[in-house]
Protein backbone atom coordinates (compact mmCIF):
# COMPACT_ATOMS: atom_id res chain seq x y z
CA UNK A 1 0.00 0.00 0.00
CA UNK A 2 1.43 3.28 -0.92
CA UNK A 3 1.51 5.17 2.67
CA UNK A 4 3.75 8.61 2.92
CA UNK A 5 6.26 6.66 4.55
CA UNK A 6 6.51 4.40 1.66
CA UNK A 7 6.19 6.98 -0.96
CA UNK A 8 9.47 9.02 0.84
CA UNK A 9 11.67 6.01 0.92
CA UNK A 10 10.87 5.51 -2.72
CA UNK A 11 11.75 9.33 -3.21
CA UNK A 12 14.40 8.73 -1.27
CA UNK A 13 15.95 5.66 -3.77
CA UNK A 14 14.97 7.93 -6.22
CA UNK A 15 17.00 10.34 -4.79
CA UNK A 16 19.88 8.41 -5.07
CA UNK A 17 20.57 8.83 -8.89
CA UNK A 18 22.23 11.80 -10.34
CA UNK A 19 23.22 15.55 -9.45
CA UNK A 20 21.11 16.20 -6.00
CA UNK A 21 21.81 19.95 -6.33
CA UNK A 22 20.70 20.32 -9.89
CA UNK A 23 17.26 21.44 -8.82
CA UNK A 24 18.66 23.57 -6.01
CA UNK A 25 21.11 25.53 -8.53
CA UNK A 26 17.98 25.49 -11.13
CA UNK A 27 15.24 27.04 -8.74
CA UNK A 28 17.70 29.73 -7.25
CA UNK A 29 18.71 30.86 -10.87
CA UNK A 30 15.26 30.41 -12.14
CA UNK A 31 11.97 30.85 -10.13
CA UNK A 32 9.97 27.39 -10.76
CA UNK A 33 12.85 25.79 -12.88
CA UNK A 34 13.33 23.46 -9.75
CA UNK A 35 10.17 22.54 -9.41
CA UNK A 36 9.93 21.92 -13.15
CA UNK A 37 13.09 19.78 -13.35
CA UNK A 38 11.00 17.36 -10.70
CA UNK A 39 8.06 17.37 -12.95
CA UNK A 40 6.03 19.43 -10.77
CA UNK A 41 4.59 21.46 -12.78
CA UNK A 42 1.87 23.03 -10.94
CA UNK A 43 3.47 23.75 -7.93
CA UNK A 44 6.74 25.36 -9.90
CA UNK A 45 4.19 27.40 -11.93
CA UNK A 46 2.70 28.81 -9.33
CA UNK A 47 6.10 29.61 -7.81
CA UNK A 48 7.68 31.14 -10.89
CA UNK A 49 3.86 33.22 -11.10
CA UNK A 50 4.22 34.74 -7.66
CA UNK A 51 8.22 35.51 -7.48
CA UNK A 52 7.95 36.92 -11.19
CA UNK A 53 4.85 38.67 -10.19
CA UNK A 54 6.37 40.31 -7.01
CA UNK A 55 9.67 41.27 -8.79
CA UNK A 56 8.10 42.49 -11.40
CA UNK A 57 5.50 44.78 -9.39
CA UNK A 58 8.60 45.70 -7.07
CA UNK A 59 10.20 46.90 -10.32
CA UNK A 60 6.76 48.82 -11.60
CA UNK A 61 6.73 50.75 -8.15
CA UNK A 62 10.08 52.07 -8.61
CA UNK A 63 12.13 49.81 -6.49
CA UNK A 64 15.50 50.17 -5.53
CA UNK A 65 17.77 47.33 -6.91
CA UNK A 66 20.70 46.69 -4.63
CA UNK A 67 24.40 46.95 -6.39
CA UNK A 68 26.42 48.10 -3.10
CA UNK A 69 26.36 47.71 0.50
CA UNK A 70 27.79 50.48 2.32
CA UNK A 71 25.94 49.48 5.70
CA UNK A 72 24.63 46.45 6.93
CA UNK A 73 21.11 47.14 5.95
CA UNK A 74 22.80 47.16 2.66
CA UNK A 75 24.12 44.13 3.03
CA UNK A 76 20.90 42.27 4.00
CA UNK A 77 19.37 43.77 0.81
CA UNK A 78 22.04 42.86 -1.10
CA UNK A 79 21.40 39.04 0.20
CA UNK A 80 18.16 39.11 -0.54
CA UNK A 81 18.13 40.53 -4.21
CA UNK A 82 21.11 37.95 -4.83
CA UNK A 83 18.15 35.40 -4.05
CA UNK A 84 16.27 36.11 -7.55
CA UNK A 85 19.10 34.57 -9.39
CA UNK A 86 19.01 35.11 -13.27
CA UNK A 87 16.38 38.11 -12.28
CA UNK A 88 18.77 40.08 -9.95
CA UNK A 89 21.48 39.92 -12.95
CA UNK A 90 19.22 40.88 -15.62
CA UNK A 91 17.99 43.95 -14.16
CA UNK A 92 21.57 44.32 -12.97
CA UNK A 93 22.47 44.24 -16.84
CA UNK A 94 19.61 46.32 -18.19
CA UNK A 95 19.56 49.05 -15.51
CA UNK A 96 16.10 48.52 -14.28
CA UNK A 97 15.33 49.41 -10.51
CA UNK A 98 16.42 52.59 -9.14
CA UNK A 99 19.53 53.95 -7.26
CA UNK A 100 17.62 56.52 -4.80
CA UNK A 101 14.69 55.89 -3.72
CA UNK A 102 11.85 59.24 -3.98
CA UNK A 103 8.65 57.65 -3.95
CA UNK A 104 6.69 56.13 -1.09
CA UNK A 105 5.88 53.33 -3.23
CA UNK A 106 9.59 52.74 -3.90
CA UNK A 107 9.99 51.98 -0.56
CA UNK A 108 7.75 49.32 -0.62
CA UNK A 109 9.07 48.39 -4.04
CA UNK A 110 12.16 47.75 -3.11
CA UNK A 111 10.90 45.31 0.06
CA UNK A 112 8.65 43.28 -3.20
CA UNK A 113 12.05 42.53 -4.84
CA UNK A 114 14.24 41.65 -1.42
CA UNK A 115 11.33 39.42 -0.52
CA UNK A 116 10.73 37.74 -4.07
CA UNK A 117 14.65 36.96 -3.74
CA UNK A 118 13.64 35.84 -0.29
CA UNK A 119 11.01 33.34 -1.17
CA UNK A 120 12.83 32.01 -4.37
CA UNK A 121 15.68 30.76 -2.01
CA UNK A 122 12.53 28.81 0.06
CA UNK A 123 11.29 27.87 -3.08
CA UNK A 124 15.05 26.59 -4.18
CA UNK A 125 15.70 24.57 -0.65
CA UNK A 126 11.91 23.33 -1.16
CA UNK A 127 12.96 21.43 -4.58
CA UNK A 128 16.10 20.24 -2.88
CA UNK A 129 14.00 18.58 -0.55
CA UNK A 130 12.02 16.69 -3.18
CA UNK A 131 14.72 15.78 -5.19
CA UNK A 132 16.44 14.62 -1.92
CA UNK A 133 13.02 12.67 -0.68
CA UNK A 134 13.19 14.95 2.70
CA UNK A 135 9.49 15.70 1.59
CA UNK A 136 7.54 13.96 -0.73
CA UNK B 1 -1.44 50.89 -6.94
CA UNK B 2 -3.16 51.97 -3.42
CA UNK B 3 -1.43 51.26 -0.01
CA UNK B 4 -3.63 48.24 0.64
CA UNK B 5 -3.36 46.69 -3.07
CA UNK B 6 0.10 46.63 -1.72
CA UNK B 7 -0.62 44.81 0.79
CA UNK B 8 -3.13 42.40 -0.62
CA UNK B 9 -0.83 41.31 -3.89
CA UNK B 10 2.25 40.66 -1.19
CA UNK B 11 0.29 38.74 0.99
CA UNK B 12 -0.84 37.05 -1.92
CA UNK B 13 2.41 35.88 -3.14
CA UNK B 14 3.95 35.08 -0.10
CA UNK B 15 0.80 32.95 1.32
CA UNK B 16 1.14 30.70 -2.24
CA UNK B 17 4.92 30.27 -1.47
CA UNK B 18 4.23 29.59 2.28
CA UNK B 19 1.97 27.04 1.20
CA UNK B 20 3.94 25.19 -1.43
CA UNK B 21 6.80 25.01 0.37
CA UNK B 22 5.92 24.35 4.21
CA UNK B 23 2.88 21.63 3.21
CA UNK B 24 2.95 18.55 1.44
CA UNK B 25 -0.35 17.96 0.37
CA UNK B 26 -2.33 19.87 -1.72
CA UNK B 27 -5.04 20.04 0.25
CA UNK B 28 -2.69 21.29 3.25
CA UNK B 29 -0.95 23.69 0.92
CA UNK B 30 -4.40 25.42 0.45
CA UNK B 31 -5.60 25.39 4.03
CA UNK B 32 -1.97 26.82 5.19
CA UNK B 33 -1.57 29.79 2.38
CA UNK B 34 -5.58 30.69 3.17
CA UNK B 35 -4.09 31.06 6.54
CA UNK B 36 -0.83 32.84 6.36
CA UNK B 37 -3.21 35.26 3.88
CA UNK B 38 -5.34 36.02 6.29
CA UNK B 39 -2.93 36.39 9.03
CA UNK B 40 -1.26 38.46 6.71
CA UNK B 41 -4.20 40.71 5.17
CA UNK B 42 -5.69 40.92 9.15
CA UNK B 43 -2.81 41.40 10.94
CA UNK B 44 -1.88 44.61 8.26
CA UNK B 45 -5.75 45.83 8.91
CA UNK B 46 -5.53 45.49 12.62
CA UNK B 47 -2.39 47.45 13.25
CA UNK B 48 -3.86 50.04 10.50
CA UNK B 49 -6.45 50.86 12.69
CA UNK B 50 -4.40 51.04 15.72
CA UNK B 51 -1.85 53.77 14.44
CA UNK B 52 -5.02 55.43 12.91
CA UNK B 53 -6.55 55.58 16.71
CA UNK B 54 -2.83 55.85 18.35
CA UNK B 55 -2.68 59.42 16.34
CA UNK B 56 -6.16 61.02 16.73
Amino acid sequence: MATPENKIAAAGQQAQEGFVYLPLIAGWLVPGAGHFLLRKWGRGALLSVSILGMFVLGLAMQGKVYSNAHDILDILGLAGDLGSGLLYFGSRILGLGVDQVQLTTADYGTRFIVVAGLLNVIAAVDAHNLRTGRKA
Amino acid sequence: MTHFAAVVLFALFASIVFGITQRETPQRMIRYGAYCFVLFVGSAIVLSWLMFLIAR
